[in-house]
Formats: C-alpha cells, sequence, structure tokens
C-alpha cells in the first residue's frame, strides 16, 4: 500500500502543485503558441502526455541498466536528448504504419513535441528524485497531465477573449501572458493539498 | 560599421537582435531563473559560455558536417559543451550549481543556441561565429539581469542582495514568484507591441520584432518562418 500511496502523492504534486507550465515554465512555447483553439490544445496535450510517458520510461530503464552500471551518468543530458529525438521519430514512424487513425490525430504535433524541454525536464527530474522506474513513468504521466489540463484551460479563456475589447499593446502575447499568471496565482492554491 | 566585423557581431547579439527583448527567445529559463538579479546574471552568464563555445565549435566543422544530419550533430556538440560546464559550476560556484538547478542541463534545449547554430555559425567563418556567440550571449545576460533586477526589486525590495527600498516598502512577493515572471514579460511583450506599433506608423521596418515563438524552440527560427504561424 505504501507504494501505492507514494504514486498517488507523486500524481497529485506534480500535475497540479508543481504545474509544468505555471510554476515550472517548461513547455512554454508550445503552451504560448498552439492555444489558440480548444481542439488543437487538446490535441497537442494528448501528444504530448503519449510522448512523455513514454520517453520517462525509455530514459528510467536506459539511465538505470546502461548508464548507472557503466558509470557513465555525467552523460546523462547528451544521452537522454539523443534518447528523446530518436524516440519521437520512431513513434512518428510508428503510428504512421500501423495507427493511421492515431497519426492523423496526434501527427502534426509529435515533431513540435522533440525539443520541448519539459520532456528533457522530466526525464533529468527523474535522475534527480531518484525515483524508480515505475515513479518515474508515473512522474512523467503526471506531468504531461498538468501540461494538457493549462494548456486546455488557457485555450478555452482565449476562445472567450476574442471578443474583448483589449487595449491595443496587449493584443497577443501580452494579454495571454497576464492570463498565465493568472493562472498561476490560481493553481498557487494547490499548494496546501498535501 | 563593417558587417561580419567583431564588434558589428556584439552589438547585432546586444542591441539590434537582442535575443530576449527584440527576438523573444529562450523563454523557458528567463522565466524560470530571474527571480533575482544575481541568478539572471549566473545563468546569462553560463548561458553565454556555451553559446560562445558552440557556435565556435560548429562553425569549425560546417564543412565536415554532412547537410543531413546537423541538427542531430549540433545538439550532440551543445549538449558537450552544456555538460562540461554542467561539471565546471559544480565543482567551482556550487551556490549558483543549486540555485539553477535542472535549468543548467535545459541549456540545451534553449532555443538561442541552436537558432544560432543554424542561422549564424553554420555558414560563417570561425572568429565572427565567436564573437556572434558572446554579442548574443551578453544580450542574453542583459535582458535577464535586468528582468531579475526588475523582479527582485519589487518582490523583495533588493538589488544583488543588498536592501535599497525603504524599510517602509512593503514587498509584493508575488513578483518573485511563479506568476510574477508572467506578469513581467507580458509587460515587456506589451512595450515591444507599443514600439512596434509607434515604428509601423513611422514607416519603418519592424519586421525583426516577434512576440515569441509557437510550437516548439528548436524549429521556431526556419518553421516558424515557412509556415507563417508565429
Amino acid at each position: 500500500m505504501e507504494t501505492v500511496k507514494d504514486l498517488l502523492i507523486i500524481l497529485i504534486s506534480s500535475s497540479l502543485i508543481s504545474n509544468v507550465v505555471l510554476s515550472q515554465f517548461l513547455g512554454l512555447c508550445p503552451f504560448l503558441g498552439v492555444s489558440k483553439k480548444m481542439n488543437t490544445a487538446a490535441g497537442m496535450g494528448t501528444a504530448v502526455i503519449f510522448v512523455i510517458t513514454l520517453a520517462s520510461a525509455v530514459a528510467g530503464v536506459i539511465y538505470k541498466f546502461i548508464l548507472v552500471p557503466l558509470d557513465l551518468t555525467y552523460l546523462q543530458t547528451i544521452v537522454f536528448i539523443l534518447v528523446i529525438a530518436a524516440l519521437v521519430q520512431f513513434v512518428e514512424m510508428f503510428l504512421k504504419k500501423f495507427m493511421s487513425a492515431l497519426y492523423k490525430a496526434l501527427g502534426v504535433y509529435l515533431p513540435l513535441i522533440t525539443t520541448n524541454c519539459a520532456v528533457l525536464g522530466v526525464a533529468l527530474t527523474n535522475v534527480q528524485k531518484n525515483y524508480g522506474i515505475l515513479q518515474g513513468i508515473v512522474n512523467g504521466f503526471a506531468t504531461a497531465a498538468g501540461f494538457t489540463i493549462s494548456i486546455v484551460i488557457l485555450a478555452g479563456i482565449r476562445e472567450k477573449m476574442q471578443y474583448n475589447d483589449i487595449p491595443k499593446s496587449f493584443r497577443g502575447m501580452p494579454i495571454v501572458l497576464v492570463t498565465a499568471g493568472l493562472m498561476a496565482i490560481a493553481f498557487c492554491g494547490f499548494s496546501g493539498l498535501l | 560599421m563593417k558587417e561580419n566585423s567583431a564588434l558589428e557581431r556584439l552589438k547585432n547579439g546586444i542591441i539590434t537582435e537582442n535575443p530576449t527583448f527584440v527576438l523573444t527567445l529562450g523563454m523557458c529559463p528567463t522565466l524560470a531563473v530571474t527571480t533575482s538579479a544575481i541568478n539572471g546574471l549566473g545563468m546569462g552568464l553560463t548561458t553565454m559560455a556555451v553559446l560562445a563555445l558552440s557556435n565556435m565549435f560548429i562553425s569549425m566543422l560546417r564543412k565536415v558536417i554532412p547537410d543531413k544530419v546537423r541538427i542531430p550533430a549540433f545538439i550532440v556538440i551543445i549538449a558537450s559543451f552544456v555538460t562540461v560546464v554542467e561539471l565546471l559550476l559544480k565543482a567551482f560556484i556550487p551556490s549558483l550549481y543549486d540555485a539553477l538547478g535542472l535549468y543548467i542541463p535545459l541549456i540545451v534545449v534553449n532555443c538561442i543556441i541552436l537558432g544560432r547554430a543554424e542561422a549564424y555559425a553554420s555558414k560563417n567563418k570561425v572568429i565572427p561565429s565567436l564573437f556572434d556567440g558572446i554579442g548574443m550571449g551578453l544580450g542574453f545576460t542583459l535582458a535577464l539581469t535586468i528582468i531579475g533586477a526588475v523582479r527582485e526589486l519589487i518582490g523583495a525590495g533588493q538589488l544583488f542582495n543588498i536592501q535599497v527600498m525603504p524599510d517602509s516598502y512593503v514587498p509584493c512577493s508575488i513578483f518573485v514568484l511563479a506568476p510574477g515572471a508572467f506578469f513581467v514579460l507580458a509587460a515587456l511583450t506589451a512595450i515591444q507591441n507599443k514600439i512596434r506599433i509607434n515604428g509601423e506608423k513611422k514607416g519603418r521596418d519592424m519586421s525583426k520584432i516577434q512576440s515569441g515563438c509557437g510550437g516548439d524552440c528548436m524549429n521556431c527560427n526556419k518553421e516558424e518562418a515557412e509556415h507563417g504561424n508565429c
């Protein structure tokens, strides 16, 4: 039971309390760039969940069974970024060939994720916090879920905001950033959760 | 000033194409580590070291690296220098290493570095590339220090850990927390917009000023320009 409790704590703290975008500022580019419409935001979120969960599993296995036994842990940054880039390419090819429906839904977002800093960030956090492979996967999933929650909320607000009268110099990016700041304040409220 | 001279490259990086204030690149570290002026300065200088070294190295190898695999090759070079700098910081400036934490290895995915490798170093000679890296790095450092100083001043009443505001000032601590970063950046991009709108009214070419990159960091220079959805 103890392990289940640990995993639940990771799940809540990574998705809500230390939200990847709103409190750690990782994955900010897609967060601001792909949040104009609700359905593209949801598509991006799904693709990110898929890739980050897979990447944290693969990076965890590589770290534990290759880098640690060979005493090469100082190479983690180089290895992780290459593994992530290769993985995304591979996933894209696999989906294209075998799951064309899923590819149609997620395909356009996959190349955009390769260098999303959140993917590398999660892999490195898992190592930093000494997470095992299962904990790492849960952390990856939770982080990505947190990303999806915040990008979908932002997209919802932006859709409504189109009809508002905004001062000229605040149109576009500035008002989105103000919105993100207000969301970050709201997410600060989760810090009492655990 | 002669194009591609060392001095012109420095000026280009600091003023004409300042990565933060003009191009709006590398926003993740800009927001995350600017809780104080000293952290901003440290992050800026660390990035500058990586940027100058990788620019120089990529420029040296520009004729050796095949065009098709250039992006992975650049990433390996950048990641190697980031690892070197990370280990040096851990050994010699542990306080900065602890303060910046996860954001040091994440310099790898800072779009400024790959952006400069792709846009400048892979096409130009070694010395201009080195100075391009130093100039861009200085511009980034300057911007991060300014943003850090503003946040520290409003959020803690201090500058470089020295109390500057009178005792009666009540610090608005939200500015050193996560939401403050968004608000400061919002103000910054609003000023940028204002300058662009005014400049366009006067008929100047303001196309250099960009407001953030959509999609992902690494492809933001070329792909965004191609697809035009920035």
